[in-house]
């Protein structure tokens, strides 16, 4: 009885310990609803044409402010672009040269750039955070990378704060330059509301609705973040089973060792 | 027992010369053991694999981690995104902190409860108590590596803790940082020292066990082996069960690893460190909680306040000052605790202090992951003020009015009368 | 770990005469378990997928002239691509293989004839000779020409003179076009 009242302790104590942790980060602002993902759950994937969507939304409204810094382009050969495809998206762009045959990355005090190569990080909207600064009104605008692993709520957040603008309520006193969003901490969010319908046109015909790209471009961002994730799930059930054969094994051993001592 | 003598003339010839194969068969084979442990035993072997484990993955991530301010977040990310199964390392050097110290804490109150530190095993509890100081070192300066906001800030608040060191300790604070602030200095020596505090954990759970096997290991009755017929080899018989225990709790292990591995974790950590802007809380890992509330439960010109002395302390010294009480205390347990009986299954009274000050020990977990204000700040000071209370005055008064049970004759007295102990081997 | 232990478990027990299936399953099955967990600190050590990422390259040879020469890099490397002359090619054909330190024709060393390519690297003691670039002096036999030691390298870039022991070596390599060279 002792042990079972020792267990319950720990795991209640634990349990409550961490809720109020968590209830702790999400601080101020309205909790984001919890939605339904492909990638949550133990055999959750991420849905291929969705990140391509959510690519698209990235690169055509999201990448005129915001970094995606960890990401390579060869990383989108991940979300289901071939490596030709993957070759012309990097091209596109204009990337630092390096050092020439002689050691110098300047010509005359101008960069020497040359077309992406998919071996190079994605480029960045800004040369440095000033510049972003200087262009958004004071406000740096946050590199995408970690976004959903680096808020409580995760993917829920990024979806919740691009359908989340609406007309402050009255009363609200507004900052100049500033939007109202109802699950920003704060309620007051330098980032106008970045999507319209139809911002983007979607080469597989989805309607672009402004949810559709919000989950759209969250399921591309909550995989730059956890790109991994496919392959520990798929491993980690593996694991899990072989430890739990183990597991009973041993167990069966222990037993009957231990049925000599009685 | 006789010494065992050796057929095979290789281990024979090297064991003539270095006894390491008679060692190992005293130590960990014939090595006589209670035969009553429950599976409450199993976590000090538990935490000497995780230590293990922790060392091992430790190594392999340094291959990759570049201890520059510059360049420390991404070389972890690199970990987490290039390397080959770099994050699965990550995750389960990252998740293995919880699990050493979610062992080492079930480990600390399984002693406390069967009274384990007691005469003549005080000096094996005292190295534990440092053991468990080391490791607390070593998870915070590893904590800082990853240079994420909340390894910054951890960072700054807990070395600014020094400062309260009467006139000099700006000046050490300064010494720990290596500057003026915590920076690339702090972040090279903090590398060193996570790499260096393993081994020397390593060696004091050398002298841990060392002490173990001097008068060998308590049990749930508290008395004393009586003779062969208490006792078991510990192989087989505890090899498979310490084995058993370690399949059950790699699978909650891996898990954790391979399916929430952020659960423990503050998603804050994931934002590159910014000197410039301080998180909207500061909360440590969940491990350092209790302490943490502790440290901030003190209200300013606290001993002043009471006037028990002319002096004033302020809030920030007093809190510090009653965090290293709260653990150092524990070394003087086995003199605090005068009660002769060891286990709490005889001990009617101390049994109900014992729960009262494990759920204490939750609340302040508990309190130390929220802000201290209002009703927080209060239940922090009742908890503060009883973790106190327990260990320096019930403790050392209890036994004075505490009517003991009965204590059983022998192991396996108690064993062979369906006792009290016996529960699990019966199962 | 101490499944080493389990197996010398046997002898214990008198009576149990038959294999002991259960004993050898459990360790067998630890076993696999460790040898398997073994797997990730190997691959742990092996090139990250950044690092192979940069282990090929592709060039645009299209704005090299005959008898131009570039510099690229590949995995820390300098890659010596020269278009060879007619002339440079019938030198490097037309000569007798007893003649050569490291006899090699020059026809195991091009996949076509105008196109040199080679790891630029002195086969001596590891300095990048000169002569890749016009201007440059090439050496006694019109190839290149390593300044620490004095070794001379012809127009298939074999040691012809000097104490290098050997001829450039060829980097693995492919045509996928006319004009695109990949390398690695």
């Amino acid at each position: 009885m002792k042990k079972q009242t020792f267990i319950a302790w720990i795991t209640a104590g634990l349990l409550l310990a961490f809720s109020f942790n968590s209830a702790l980060a999400a601080g101020g602002a309205t909790p984001p609803p919890k939605l339904k993902w492909s990638f949550h759950g133990p055999f959750g994937t991420f849905d291929r044409a969705q990140m391509k969507r959510g690519w698209q939304v990235y690169k055509e409204v999201c990448a005129g402010c915001h970094s995606l810094h960890q990401i390579y382009y060869r990383n989108l050969q991940d979300i289901g672009f071939s490596a030709g495809e993957v070759k012309k998206i990097a091209a596109e762009d204009e990337v630092a040269a390096g050092p020439n045959e002689d050691g110098e990355t300047h010509d005359g005090g101008e960069l020497l750039v040359r077309p992406g190569k998919p071996f190079d990080k994605l480029i960045k909207p800004f040369a440095n955070d000033a510049a972003a600064r200087a262009a958004n009104n004071g406000a740096l605008p946050p590199d995408l990378s970690l976004t959903s692993k680096a808020h409580a709520t995760g993917v829920d957040y990024i979806a919740a704060v691009l359908t989340g603008y609406k007309d402050p309520p009255s009363g609200f006193k507004m900052n100049e330059g500033m939007a109202y969003n109802t699950y920003f901490a704060g309620n007051q969010i330098a980032m106008p509301a970045p999507l319209s319908a139809d911002a983007v046109e979607y080469a597989d015909g989805t309607k672009a609705t402004v949810e559709q790209m919000a989950l759209d471009v969250s399921t591309f961002l909550a995989w730059a973040a956890e790109p991994e994730m496919e392959e520990r799930k798929r491993l980690g059930i593996k694991v899990i089973l072989f430890l739990i054969v183990l597991t009973a094994l041993l167990y069966a051993l222990k037993r009957r060792i231990w049925a000599k001592v009685h | 027992m006789a010494t065992p003598t050796w057929n095979n003339p290789v281990i024979k010839w090297v064991d003539d010369r270095l006894p390491i194969f008679t060692f190992v068969q005293h130590s960990a084979i014939d090595y006589p053991t209670p035969k009553n442990l429950n599976y409450w035993w199993n976590f000090g072997s538990l935490a000497g694999v995780i230590l293990v484990i922790m060392i091992a993955t430790g190594i392999f991530l340094s291959f990759n981690y570049t201890a520059h301010v510059d360049m420390a977040f991404d070389s972890v990310e690199r970990i987490m995104r290039d390397v080959n199964y770099g994050w699965m390392f990550r995750y389960i050097h990252m998740n293995g902190g919880t699990m050493f110290f979610l062992i080492i804490y079930i480990h600390i109150f399984r002693g406390m409860y069967y009274g384990s530190y007691k005469a003549p095993r005080e000096l094996l509890w005292i190295i534990g108590v440092f053991i468990f100081l080391a490791m607390m070192a070593t998870a915070f300066v590893g904590y800082v590596l990853p240079w994420g906001q909340m390894s910054f800030w951890g960072a700054t608040v807990i070395t600014n803790l020094f400062s309260v060191i009467p006139f000099v300790g700006n000046d050490i604070v300064t010494w720990l940082w290596g500057g003026f602030s915590v920076d690339n200095p702090t972040l090279n020596r903090f590398f060193s020292l996570h790499y260096l505090l393993p081994f020397i954990i390593f060696a004091l759970v050398f002298l841990h066990l060392w002490a173990l096997h001097t008068h060998k290991s308590n049990n749930p009755l508290g008395i004393e082996v009586k003779g062969d017929q208490d006792e078991l080899p510990f192989h087989p018989y505890y090899t498979i069960k310490d084995l058993y225990g370690l399949g059950v709790f790699m699978i909650f292990f891996m898990g954790v690893t391979f399916f929430a591995p952020n659960f423990f974790g503050e998603p804050e950590n994931y934002l590159p460190a910014n000197p410039m802007v301080t998180p909207a809380a500061i909360v440590p890992e969940w491990y350092f909680l209790p302490y943490y509330a502790i440290l901030r439960a003190t209200p300013d010109n606290f001993v002043d306040a009471w006037g028990i002395l002319p002096v004033i302390i302020d809030a920030k010294t007093s809190g510090v000052i009653l965090m290293f009480a709260s653990i150092l205390l524990l070394c003087l347990l086995p003199w605090l605790d005068r009660s002769k009986v060891r286990s709490a299954t005889f001990r009617p009274i101390y049994k109900q202090l014992y729960w009262i000050f494990l759920a204490d020990c939750l609340v302040l977990g508990w309190i130390g992951a929220n802000p201290p204000e209002g009703m927080m700040l209060l239940i922090g000071r009742i908890a503060t003020f009883w973790y106190f209370f327990h260990l320096l005055i019930l403790l050392p008064l209890v036994p004075y009015w505490e009517k003991t049970k009965e204590l059983p004759e022998s192991i396996s007295a108690a064993v062979t009368a369906n006792g009290e102990g016996s529960k699990e081997t019966s199962s | 770990m101490a499944d080493s232990a389990v197996t010398s478990e046997d002898g214990q027990d008198g009576e149990e005469t038959r294999r002991d299936f259960l004993l050898i399953s459990t360790v067998s099955v630890g076993a696999v378990g460790a040898a398997l967990a073994a797997w990730p600190f190997i691959d742990l050590m092996n090139p990250s997928k950044d690092v192979l990422a940069l282990a090929s390259t592709e060039l645009d040879l299209s704005g090299i002239e005959v008898g131009q020469a570039i510099t690229a890099i590949w995995r820390g490397k300098p890659i010596f691509i020269r278009r060879r002359t007619a002339s440079e090619v019938d030198a490097a054909k037309n000569v007798k293989l007893a003649e050569l330190k490291d006899p090699q024709s020059d026809a195991d060393r091009v996949q076509k004839p105008e196109w040199l390519v080679l790891i630029g690297i002195c086969t001596h003691l590891g300095c990048i000779p000169v002569g890749n670039k016009s201007g440059q002096t090439k050496g006694e036999f019109g190839g290149w020409f390593c300044p620490c030691h004095g070794s001379h390298y012809d127009t298939s870039g074999r040691i012809r003179k000097g104490p290098a022991p050997r001829n450039f070596e060829i980097p693995p390599y492919k045509f996928l076009s006319d004009t695109t060279l990949f390398i690695g």
